[in-house]
């Protein structure tokens, strides 16, 4: 059995963003890491493959910059790893990333569990996770904070969530895709023998037509990338005794018309 | 008949108010398309939000409050949108980006082969297309987007003005459920909830602490595990919250206090964990790692409070205060009580 997870490469998160001359989004020469909320999708995709007693598959989906993210995965210990690239394939249209990433968890055959990191910071967004999970016809739990029983003979799984206002527990059927929160572990680091081993593997690339999907047509398109209105902030540091400050602080601030 | 379907999202037999804004973001499109729009209320008290949808600008509400449909869940929820979308064609489906927003707009744009733009902060019409501008690349940069048909779009908390009541009127009709509670494969089993917090996400301002906050002058007491700890929880109970109610504002936190312990991660203000673009965002005794501006950098106006005058957050700050937190904040707290009256 596959417990299958999902990653990305995206810029590092000190790495300057911008969208240059040519309308393209750049980010220098800063280095990519992997999607800061797949640390910890990554490492619950092993811990609950070792719990199995199963294998766990990282997948990508998009252009060869993401095998960094998959030998990372690697390294840090998944099992296998994939990566999906066509021409037709628009990864910024959620729908056309899901249907391609249904088709690859179905491609292997016998997973029961798929786990997300709650969004991708590139894209901006988790839609892609839940479209994941309705193009399988699964059961999809969102912002998991722990898992608390799975049992894949039964078909069963029991987690708690992070929603607004507090936190939810529900027992669900399987199979289900979930994405996991930050608190759910403590992400392990690659270890040496590891990153060896994953700088060696050879990561198969699935077309479109490996997966059996045809005629794929994005339907939200980006039209352009921009670069952020010029935001001018001027510092006013403001000094003297607690007291004072605090009043010159609430005269700024009620002129600021923010209270 | 085409329209723009807006959900409204209820809590406890209310609307959510930051739902008003999907509605006034959706009265918006209409006038662009010249469409009507119609109010989705499923739950608790749909019927009553429905006709404050009407009262509000949309010329039909669509409820159910049928038991299956009492509480937010995804399944029952999508499957019974999903069916009205394919019954009634609308032109755009528009939700706030909330948790539950996020998933049940991607779930039915999904289960209806439809475009989807999630956490919009502009929204228009070219050509008769949908268009967004959204943030990606953790808020870098924006990116203009366009659907291809039918568009679901969440938009961002904060970003668009909340309808007004007109006065309007307007059908309220009644719906039924697409799947019974047997067909519901998912079962809450407890929820707790968390008490007194103003939701993160929907706070006006916020009030955010660091790891500097664990600079207590007062002693834990004697034979206390982890000082820093207990001083920094009690610095959050003495001098954020109160600074926090009397503004009305939510608390927020930076990772490294999460991380130590101080305060739970549903306060995390940044790149795993919420990001927030308040009125005003104050940063207590934060100094303002990367991680944490990704979350908060679209604050409408930023005060860093910190003893290091030499912190990050200062670049962000439109003020800023150098000094001890424990002597600025009770007096920043006793000086808003005053002049705000209360």
């Amino acid at each position: 059995m596959h417990i299958v997870t999902f990653t990305r490469s995206t810029p590092d998160t000190a790495a300057k963003v911008e969208v240059g001359a040519d309308g393209a989004v750049t980010w220098g020469g800063a280095a990519t890491v992997v999607n800061p909320w797949d640390e910890y999708s990554l490492e619950e995709a092993i811990l609950q493959a070792g719990k199995a007693g199963g294998k766990s598959a990282v997948i990508a989906v998009g252009a060869a910059m993401h095998d960094d993210a998959l030998k990372h995965a690697l390294a840090m210990g998944l099992d296998e790893a994939y990566r999906i690239e066509d021409p037709a394939l628009d990864a910024t249209d959620s729908l056309s990333y899901a249907t391609a990433a249904a088709a690859a968890v179905n491609k292997l055959g016998d997973a029961k569990l798929v786990v997300f990191g709650k969004e991708s910071v590139d894209v901006g967004s988790d839609s892609h996770i839940v479209q994941t999970a309705r193009k399988l016809g699964w059961t999809m739990l969102s912002y998991v904070s722990k898992i608390l029983e799975v049992d894949y003979a039964a078909g069963t799984i029991k987690v708690e969530r992070l929603v607004e206002g507090g936190k939810q527990v529900v027992s669900a059927a399987l199979p289900a895709v979930i994405s996991v929160m930050k608190d759910i572990n403590e992400p392990r680091y690659p270890s040496f023998m590891g990153i060896r081993k994953a700088a060696k593997a050879v990561i198969p690339v699935w077309s479109l037509a490996d997966l059996g999907v045809s005629g794929l047509v994005g339907k939200a398109r980006v039209v352009r990338f921009k670069n952020l209105p010029a935001k001018n902030v001027e510092l006013e540091m403001l000094t003297g005794e607690p007291e004072e400050v605090a009043a010159k602080l609430v005269d700024k601030l009620l002129s600021e018309k923010v209270l | 008949m085409s329209a723009i379907f807006v959900w409204i999202e209820t809590a406890d037999g209310a609307a959510r108010p930051t739902s008003w804004e999907a509605l006034g973001a959706a009265n918006g499109l209409a006038t662009g398309l010249s469409l009507p729009v119609v109010a989705v209320v499923f739950g608790k008290g749909a019927a009553a939000v429905g006709q404050q949808a009407v009262a509000r600008g949309a010329s039909k509400a669509l409820v159910s409050e049928d038991a299956s449909l009492e509480t937010y869940r995804l399944e029952p929820y999508a499957a019974l949108l999903t069916a009205l979308v394919k019954e009634h064609a609308p032109r755009a489906v528009v939700a706030v980006a909330t948790s539950a927003g996020r998933e049940l707009l991607a779930a039915s744009a999904a289960d209806t082969d439809s475009a989807m733009l999630s956490d919009a902060i502009e929204l228009g019409v070219d050509g008769g297309a949908v268009t967004a501008v959204r943030p990606v690349y953790a808020g870098k940069v924006l990116s203009d987007a366009a659907a291809d048909g039918a568009a679901f779009v969440t938009v961002r908390g904060r970003a668009f003005q909340a309808a007004a009541e007109s006065g309007g009127a307007g059908e309220v009709v009644t719906v039924s459920p697409v799947l019974a509670e047997g067909d519901v494969k998912v079962k809450v089993e407890s929820f707790e909830a968390e008490v007194g917090t103003v939701n993160l996400g929907d706070a006006a301002i916020i009030v955010s602490a660091g790891r500097g906050i664990a600079n207590n002058p007062k002693e834990a007491p004697a034979g206390t595990e982890k000082a820093d700890v207990w001083k920094a929880q009690d610095g959050f109970e003495t001098v954020i919250k109160p600074l926090a109610d009397v503004l009305g504002g939510a608390v927020g936190a930076s990772r490294a206090a999460v991380d130590a312990g101080y305060i739970g991660y549903a306060h995390q203000v940044g790149q795993t964990g919420k990001n927030v673009a308040p009125d005003l965002y104050i940063a207590v005794a934060i100094s303002g790692a990367i991680q944490h501006q990704a979350g908060m950098r679209n604050s409408k106006v930023i005060v860093a409070i910190n003893k290091d005058g030499d912190a990050p957050i200062f670049k962000l700050a439109r003020y800023g205060i150098v000094g001890d937190v424990y002597k600025i904040l009770p007096a920043l707290t006793a000086e808003l009580k005053k002049r705000l009256g209360k």
